[in-house]
């Protein structure tokens, strides 16, 4: 059987949930041989590769690159799996959503030039950030701050299998 | 005793009763919400929805509708299921849930239902509103961006303590729950700070001063105890 091409991606995260990925701990070597990682922010690739089969995305849209990305990510993919809170319903990152942009740049950078209010050298912030299902469809949810390695786990032994995994009872849990 | 059914299952209740007091001396699970034992049933979250198959499958909030006679009720159903997920959906959509660092996290019975509902996603755009968090109280706070709207405080306030501090302000999807007609509740004359209402808050949105992430648990069935030790005439 050929392996399963898998990748993950960071976005408006903490990395946090990859960090409970690494969390697999000796699991990673029993996946290391039935997936290979085309992509990820511990693998060294700048582009994000063709027929990839299963990505795991953490965090929110935030900005111009990130919805990019994942616009990209999504052509790209079979099974596109909402990774963590932040990805599922924006989480964190959208503690500032209720406030306007602006607002929340001037505030933190001060006056004068400031990164990411326009579009420039630093990607542009999106006036909210963004759970993933509202910029592309979203085959599967993996909700958890972050989800525990164990809860990955049962996820990830589904896709492994060849199925569909549905996630139920307490693996259903957000925060 | 009134006979009824519900989920096909032969059910005796007292006159008097709603079909969620029957539905759980049978044991059967409703999901609810807005409902806490001792407090007058009111109806507002509808996560309780039950079908009544003769009465054309009409949808009766469990928590409010009395029992009668002969009535067949279907209490679990992929219809249900698919009407409760979108009335929690709703609620989450509404108002700023962020459980990783919620007061509640992990204590929480909105939570809870999203799991037991099994909702893994809110389809709906979410509404982000700005909402206050008003801490001037000595002893407790509220987070609107966590409240439900369910009304559990105002009803234990007024019936459980008789301070009848707290109250509805607004309409529609800007409704507020706020203290003494909008003052800030530290300053409210008629609040006695008994805490009652943030025991029967079924979220984060009132909590203990003091409390850090996960770590306000409630005593909700504290308000039919010591309702139920009250002298009676
Ligand atoms: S009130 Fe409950 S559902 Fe809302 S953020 Fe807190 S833990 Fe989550
Ligand atoms: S602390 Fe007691 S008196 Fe004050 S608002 Fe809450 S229930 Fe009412
Ligand atoms: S503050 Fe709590 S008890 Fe009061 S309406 Fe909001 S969610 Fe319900
Ligand atoms: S529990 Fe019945 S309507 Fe809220």
């Amino acid at each position: 059987m050929p392996k399963i091409r898998l990748a993950s991606v960071w976005l408006s995260g903490c990395s946090g949930c990859h960090m409970s990925f690494l969390d697999l701990d000796e699991r990673l070597i029993e996946l290391a041989g039935k997936a290979e990682l085309v992509f990820s922010p511990i693998v060294d690739s700048k582009e994000y590769p063709a027929d990839v089969d299963v990505v795991l995305v953490e965090g929110a849209v935030g900005n111009t690159e990130q919805r990019h990305l994942l616009e990209e990510i999504r052509a790209k993919t079979k099974i596109l799996v909402a990774f963590g809170d932040c990805a599922v319903t924006g989480n964190v990152p959208s503690l500032r959503n209720p406030l306007l942009r602006e607002e929340v740049l001037r505030t933190v950078y001060g006056e004068g030039d400031i990164p990411g209010l326009e579009e420039g050298d630093v990607p542009a912030l999106l006036p909210q950030a963004l759970p993933l299902h509202s910029v592309v469809k979203v085959d599967r949810f993996l909700p958890g701050c972050p989800p525990s390695a164990d809860r990955i786990w049962r996820f990830v032994e589904g896709l492994l299998a060849g199925r569909r995994p549905e996630l139920t009872g307490a693996d259903l849990r957000f925060g | 005793m009134i006979n009824l059914r519900i989920d096909d299952t032969p059910v005796q209740a007292e006159p008097n009763s709603t079909i969620l007091t029957a539905a759980r001396a049978a044991g059967i699970r409703i999901p609810t919400l807005c409902h806490l034992d001792a407090l007058r049933p009111v109806g507002a979250c509808r996560l309780c929805l039950v079908e009544v198959r003769n009465w054309n499958g009409r949808l009766v909030p469990a928590c409010a509708t009395p029992v009668q006679e002969g009535l067949d009720v279907v209490a679990n159903s992929d219809r249900l299921a698919s009407l409760r997920r979108t009335i929690l959906e709703l609620l989450f959509a509404e108002r700023n849930h962020i459980c990783a660092f919620c007061v509640s996290n992990g204590h929480c019975e909105l939570q809870d239902l999203a799991t037991e509902l099994g909702m893994d996603h809110v389809t709906f755009p979410y509404r982000f509103p700005a909402l206050a968090v008003d801490a001037s109280h000595a002893k407790f706070g509220i987070d609107h961006n966590r409240c439900v709207l369910c009304g559990r405080c105002v009803r234990a306030c007024a019936e459980v303590e008789g301070a009848f501090t707290w109250g509805f302000a607004g309409r529609g999807v800007h409704t507020l729950v706020d203290a003494d007609l909008g003052e800030p509740w530290g300053e409210s004359e008629t609040c006695t700070g008994c805490g009652k209402c943030v025991q029967a808050c079924p979220t984060g949105a009132l909590f203990e001063k003091g409390k850090a992430t996960a770590e306000q648990v409630k005593r909700p069935a504290l308000l039919a105890d010591v309702t139920q030790r009250r002298p009676r005439a």
